[in-house]
């Protein structure tokens, strides 16, 4: 579903950061993506989505068969590529419900389906709120404006569910999570994990990967795949650390 | 190359098209000789066909504006003004004011349709331009009585006979000089004196037309009240002069709109709006200005330079303005309040949008002379392309003003790094016993909120057109709700081809 071939990118124009990266992740399988602060993770999720200053330098970024390196983020999004933010951005006076059917009927249009009515948007959206513990008000408010830390994080994980894009991409969805939190969004995650779906999790510590078990897990070492392994290798990398592998690199 | 060429003209079509009320109608005219004198000001009087007294007042503020000097303290900058060069009265030649709508030149009604503002009052009422309404959804849709000023007179003034019914008075302001003039001679200019500024002095020589509106003790007006303004004459100002009075215990809701035609040549617009609150009235002012404002390079364009002032002569009155801009090559106003009675409210919401080449100082004042008296200004100003957005406030607290309060919030957003906000806040309290609170922000349309809407979908207008959109919110939420949605679409187009 997600082919990556020795993808070089760099950062601003003149500063290399992926050198090389290979990764596939079939349908239906999860991934995680562990390595140390400043090995290119967060880099990794801004160039697979597209953001400005964020370029592809060689080598391909096929998902479904088809090269994004060049489509624009709302392109991409259409096709139904997800990122939920390590930082989730404030969005001032623009509340959050009117942000995610926007967002729905936009990715909707551009796929050349009809919008989808109020109704039934309402609906979907309760009913995917209840599961992650999301109030009504909430959803009034402006979009992650005073919104606590685990706050924002959940209401991510509401937006891939109403929008059900068809790959994830989680960076550091675990931090400033509490445990209760945490096993909340967990389960959100979890509940999102169908044959269909695609989803690559980027994380600096096992504990995520305690709720969402991966069926892949890679080492990720100055902007390279260095290790890849079975849910066991996490656990490794919890005892040992990643001295081993920054070594390696 | 020639892709680059085609993306030029690509550009191009954009820019011409974005200001969808740039067209001119094709209508015969009837122009007062070309410049300012005595002889203009004759020849507008007897236009209107105005007694004595009017044409006297016209005359002696003509003399002093001879005397006075064009103001230059705003931060805006354009080549000096030949006011000789400008044509002070257009009218569509068949004649002033039309006895029935059925008189009105099709060119005219026409253009106004274009417009979307219907002058039959049965296709108001039905809302037939929606064929697909039930009869149920018309009747809930909300009227509104609109005063239509063609250049430099009203062509049209729809429901006013249901409005008598009520007591309340809306005609344009040619006609109540000569079916009200008591009370507007007691009104006029008793806000904005002859000789309040240069604009104004001009104004009072030269007003064309404009709207008044009378509001009988403890009258709620039944329905809103507009006036929609278009200039179309080439080389033409237009003076607009409105006066609202509303009496004790009444309430009235006002909305004026504005466009122009594109034209090379700036055109000049001073109009004079004053507005009288007595005992516990309640005035709402709304203003959606949308004035041609030129082309990328600052060619033509409208110079919008206006003196709008509420008086809250009675205690307990209310008055608030409430304006979106985004039109005019350059803006130049104040819409302010004076707060005489006690426990009088003025309030002030802004939203001014300057993209292109652009400049807009506006802003308000509030005085403070009544006990209690409250102010609350919120002001957003959004810059983008080459141009430049200032904010000019003054608030005034006089000695007697005990237990006044105001609070100010002014916050400007900037869109890319060649345009300028600017905020200028006069404070003055001459009295301990008061309160103010004064907040300000700038910020930049921020390139991880853009990247966060896209990567959801939003294409880049959408996601710049829905964070502006939130940035306003707090203004918008201040107006009627049909004028709340043209204005956020307006927003929209404003701000077209002004990132990335």
């Amino acid at each position: 579903m997600l082919e990556i071939k020795n993808l070089h990118a760099s950062v601003g124009g003149d500063k290399p950061i992926l050198k090389g990266l290979d990764l596939s992740v079939p349908k239906g399988e999860v991934h995680a993506i562990m390595g140390p602060n400043g090995s290119g993770k967060s880099t990794l999720s801004y160039v697979l989505t597209g953001r400005d200053g964020y370029e592809a330098t060689d080598g391909t970024i096929l998902y479904d068969g088809e090269d994004v390196a060049g489509m624009a983020p709302e392109e991409r999004a259409a096709k139904g590529l997800f990122l939920s933010f390590q930082y989730p951005v404030e969005i001032p006076g623009v509340p959050t419900l009117t942000f995610m059917k926007e967002a729905l009927n936009a990715q909707r249009r551009a796929r050349g389906e009809d919008e989808m009515s109020a109704p039934d948007f309402m609906k979907t959206v309760r009913e995917k709120a209840k599961l992650l513990n999301i109030s009504g008000d909430m959803l009034k408010r402006p979009l992650n404006v005073g919104f606590s830390g685990g706050e924002k994080k959940r209401l991510e994980i509401l937006q891939a569910a109403v929008l059900e894009p068809r790959f994830l991409i989680l960076d550091e969805t675990d931090s400033g999570l509490d445990i209760d939190a945490l096993k909340v969004v967990s389960d959100g995650v979890n509940a999102l994990r169908s044959p269909e779906r695609g989803m690559l999790v980027i994380t600096h510590y096992q504990r995520l990967l305690d709720h969402i078990s991966p069926d892949v897990v890679h080492v990720m070492s100055d902007g390279k795949i260095v290790a890849s392994g079975g849910p066991e290798l996490a656990k490794e990398l919890e005892a040992e650390g990643y001295d081993k592998y920054v070594r390696a690199a | 190359m020639v892709a680059v060429k085609e993306t030029i003209a690509d550009v191009k079509r954009l820019e011409s098209d974005k200001y969808k009320y740039g067209f001119t109608t094709e209508v015969e005219q009837e122009r007062a000789p070309k410049g300012l004198s005595e002889e203009t000001v004759r020849y507008i009087s007897a236009k209107k066909d105005e007694p004595r007294w009017m044409l006297d007042w016209r005359l002696e503020a003509y003399k002093r504006w001879l005397e006075m000097r064009e103001p230059d303290w705003a931060k805006v900058n354009y080549p000096k003004i030949d006011y000789q060069d400008i044509y002070y009265y257009a009218e569509p030649s068949s004649g002033a004011k039309y006895e029935s709508i059925d008189d009105v030149p099709p060119e005219i009604l026409a253009d106004f349709e274009r417009l979307g503002i219907p002058l039959r009052e049965q296709e108001v009422l039905l809302g037939v331009a929606g064929a697909a309404e039930t009869a149920a959804e018309a009747r809930e849709k909300p009227r509104v009585a609109v005063d239509a000023v063609f250049d430099s007179v009203s062509v049209a003034t729809t429901f006013k006979a249901e409005l008598a019914k009520a007591g309340v008075i809306f005609m344009s302001i040619s006609e109540a000089i000569r079916e009200h003039p008591e009370l507007v001679k007691k009104y006029l200019a008793s806000v904005v004196p002859t000789s309040d500024n240069y604009f104004a002095t001009l104004n009072c020589a030269v007003f064309s037309d404009g709207t008044f509106v009378y509001v009988p003790k403890g009258v709620r007006c039944p329905m809103e009240l507009s006036t929609y303004f278009r200039m179309n004459a080439e080389g033409t100002g237009q003076f607009e002069r409105t006066l609202i009075i509303a009496e004790e215990g009444s309430y009235v809701s006002y909305l004026e709109g504005c466009t122009a035609p594109m034209r090379d040549e700036n055109q000049l617009h001073a109009a004079v709006v004053e507005l009288v609150a007595m005992d516990d009235a309640e005035i709402k002012y709304s203003t959606v200005q949308n004035w041609w404002p030129g082309d990328e390079n600052g060619k033509g364009g409208v110079y919008n330079f206006v003196t709008k002032r509420a008086d809250c002569r009675g205690k307990n009155s209310k008055v608030s303005w409430t304006q979106v801009e985004t039109g005019s090559a350059i803006t130049w106003k104040y819409p302010s309040c004076i707060l005489r009675g006690d426990n009088s409210v003025g309030e002030f919401y802004s939203v001014a949008v300057t993209n292109g080449a652009q400049q807009a100082d506006t802003g308000t004042k509030m005085i403070h002379l009544g006990k209690n008296t409250r102010s609350r200004i919120i002001s957003k100003g959004i810059s983008a392309g080459r141009s430049d957005n200032t904010y000019r406030g003054l608030v005034s607290i006089h000695a007697k003003a005990e237990g006044a309060r105001n609070f100010t919030q002014c916050d400007s957003l900037l869109i890319g790094d060649q345009c300028g906000a600017h905020t200028v806040p006069y404070i003055e309290c001459k009295t301990p016993k008061a309160q103010l609170e004064h907040e300000a922000t700038t910020t930049k349309l921020a390139e991880d909120q853009l990247f966060y809407a896209r990567q959801r979908g939003l294409d880049e207008e959408t996601a710049t057109a829905l964070l502006v959109n939130g940035f306003v919110r707090e203004v918008l939420q201040e107006l009627p709700m049909e004028f709340a949605v043209e204005a956020q679409q307006l927003l929209k187009v404003s701000l077209e081809g002004s990132v990335g």
